[in-house]
């Protein structure tokens, strides 16, 4: 008897049910990915800094063409631009590091905070700018240009 | 009678109408807050952004630009006896940071090239359209533009040139990129850079790197009393974000120092190799060359006279050598801390005027903040979004000092009253 009970124990725990690890919701993880990589620039209101770092707030960088902007984010952007009538001079530099789904993520939030009103922007859409990831001989992971450049 | 009282109240109205242009501040000291016995007042606001400032010996003001407005980039003030600055002129179709009067010229700067216009003898530009090109073609790649400018007193003018990268990393301010060996960008920026005053269409064969391992310098002075260039600094940015298994947030907020530099021909302050640590009393091994926030560094690299707490960034640096203020003043070093942005997440800090001390040549005692309130608030320092940023220093020539704000435009006169 006790033998039966413990072999039904042992079988309980062989089989307890795996629960699935609860997906980070889009806007949380937007906010943790500008906490961490993007407000040390563009500052916790997103008015980035005068004459050095743009702001984010109702640019057509930031609501227009989702596809430039993730190009930005993947290849960074250091050209001189007008952007609302200003100038900025820093090198913003390449977050190709980050995830589809972190890039993603974080362009859905400022798209929809600050003031901002536009879409959301969905990983397939990075992965797409991103292009296929080709390791070189020495197997460093380098991004290929997409045929979107 | 009656009609001429009307008229004059009519005239007066315009008058007034005509001095408000800007609003006059309704709190005293225009909102500073000063040490006892000094008074300041917003001279004259909404001028663009005003960068430096000169005074001419009988009191004319020119004001830098750092962007044309209305396609001007130079603004020339009069002091009137209501002590308000009235603009009489604009002049100079390019943008810039540096400005500076010595014997009967002005010179301004774009962000590639130095002018000068000589002044007649009411120090008024004789040739406004007209400038001499002294120097053509400084680098300028966007990062670190301003070139600043100081003359000394044998014919020679000193100016920036800003390295145009943070921290010369292989890929400017990406996380975990290392330093560029041997960091060309030393060989035409990173450093002060000496030409002669009075000769036309310099370029760089003409100049000798007076100075190296500078990052960026806005703020530079002659002092008068040592006959020496010193200048200030502004330190590496984005020790946290760049290295985040090294430097916290904290850290990251009040290192690495901005340093004033008491400057020899030759002299290397160590940038990009070292920064300095006002916590360690040290010159730290900067991590993109293999530091780690202890391992010292830069043998042969400069001291700094003094150094501040980080990302304040200091746009003006003035050597008191008037007579109004009291005795303590003399020879000392004002600072215009324009205000930090790479504290952040921390609060932000400065948008204040620090003076530090001279006795005989050396930084004698702590510096003290000397005018604070530019901001507006403390709310609005600790969040950057400051109402007026602190940028340019003067002397007038009776021993006033004037700072210009190049966010709002304003231009501040502090003076002291026994």
């Amino acid at each position: 008897m006790l033998a039966f009970i413990s072999v039904s124990v042992f079988a309980q725990t062989v089989h307890k049910p795996v629960t699935k690890p609860a997906t980070v919701s889009p806007v949380v993880n937007g906010k943790k990915i500008y906490l961490q990589y993007c407000l040390s620039c563009h500052q916790a209101d997103g008015g980035g800094v005068q004459n050095m770092n743009p702001p984010l707030i109702g640019t057509q960088y930031v609501l227009g063409d989702k596809a430039r902007l993730i190009k930005i984010v993947l290849k960074g952007f250091n050209d001189a631009v007008e952007i609302n009538g200003q100038t900025y001079t820093n090198a913003m530099p390449a977050f190709n590091y980050l995830k589809d789904k972190d890039i993603a993520d974080v362009l859905s939030y400022i798209r929809s905070h600050f003031g901002n009103k536009a879409s959301a922007v969905k990983p397939a859409e990075v992965s797409l700018i991103r292009g296929p990831i080709v390791k070189t001989p020495n197997k460093k992971k380098y991004t290929v240009r997409s045929k979107n450049t | 009678m009656y009609k001429k009282a009307i008229i004059s109240s009519i005239v007066s109205l315009l008058l007034i109408a005509g001095l408000l242009s800007f609003k006059i501040p309704d709190a005293p000291n225009a909102g500073l807050k000063l040490p006892t016995g000094f008074t300041a007042n917003m001279i004259a606001d909404n001028i663009g952004f005003a960068r430096h400032l000169a005074v001419a010996p009988n009191g004319l003001i020119y004001v830098k630009l750092l962007k044309t407005k209305n396609g001007k980039g130079i603004i020339e003030l009069k002091q009137n006896a209501d002590g308000i600055a009235e603009v009489i002129n604009r002049f100079g179709d390019y943008g810039g940071t540096g400005i500076y009067i010595k014997d009967g010229y002005l010179y301004a700067s774009s962000n590639e090239d130095i002018f000068r216009y000589k002044l007649d003898a009411k120090n008024e530009v004789i040739s406004p359209d007209q400038p001499e090109v002294i120097v053509k073609g400084l680098l300028n790649r966007r990062e670190h533009d301003s070139k600043s400018i100081v003359l000394d007193n044998a014919g020679n003018i000193y100016v920036n040139i800003g390295a145009y990268s943070n921290s010369c990393q292989e890929e400017d301010r990406q996380p975990g990129s290392m330093g560029r060996a041997g960091c060309p960008i030393l060989d035409s920026a990173g450093g002060i850079w000496q030409f002669r005053a009075d000769k036309p269409d310099q370029g760089y064969a003409n100049g000798i790197r007076y100075a190296t391992g500078l990052r960026n310098v806005v703020g530079l002075d002659w002092n008068q009393q040592l006959d020496q260039l010193f200048v200030m600094m502004h330190g590496r940015d984005q020790l946290h974000d760049l290295f985040p298994a090294l430097y916290t947030t904290q850290q990251n907020a009040l290192l690495p120092a901005e340093c004033l530099y008491a400057l020899k021909k030759g002299d290397d302050c160590g940038w990009p190799y070292i920064y300095y640590d006002q916590l360690l009393h040290k010159k730290i091994l900067a991590p993109e060359y293999g530091g780690d926030g202890k391992k010292e560094g830069g043998k042969n690299a400069k001291d700094p006279d003094v150094a501040f707490p980080g990302h304040l960034a200091p746009n003006g640096l003035l050597f008191y050598t008037g007579t109004m203020f009291p005795e303590k003043y003399r020879n000392g070093a004002f600072i215009a801390f324009h205000g930090s942005w790479n504290r952040a997440p921390e609060p932000q800090a400065g948008y204040f005027v620090v003076f530090q001390p001279y006795k005989n040549g050396k930084p004698d005692g702590k510096w003290e903040v000397f005018a604070d309130g530019f901001s507006g608030s403390a709310q609005k320092t600790a969040s950057g979004r400051a109402d007026h940023r602190p940028c340019g220093l003067a002397q007038g020539p009776d021993g006033a000092l004037y700072v210009s704000d190049d966010t709002k435009g304003a231009i501040y006169k502090i003076t002291y009253n026994k």
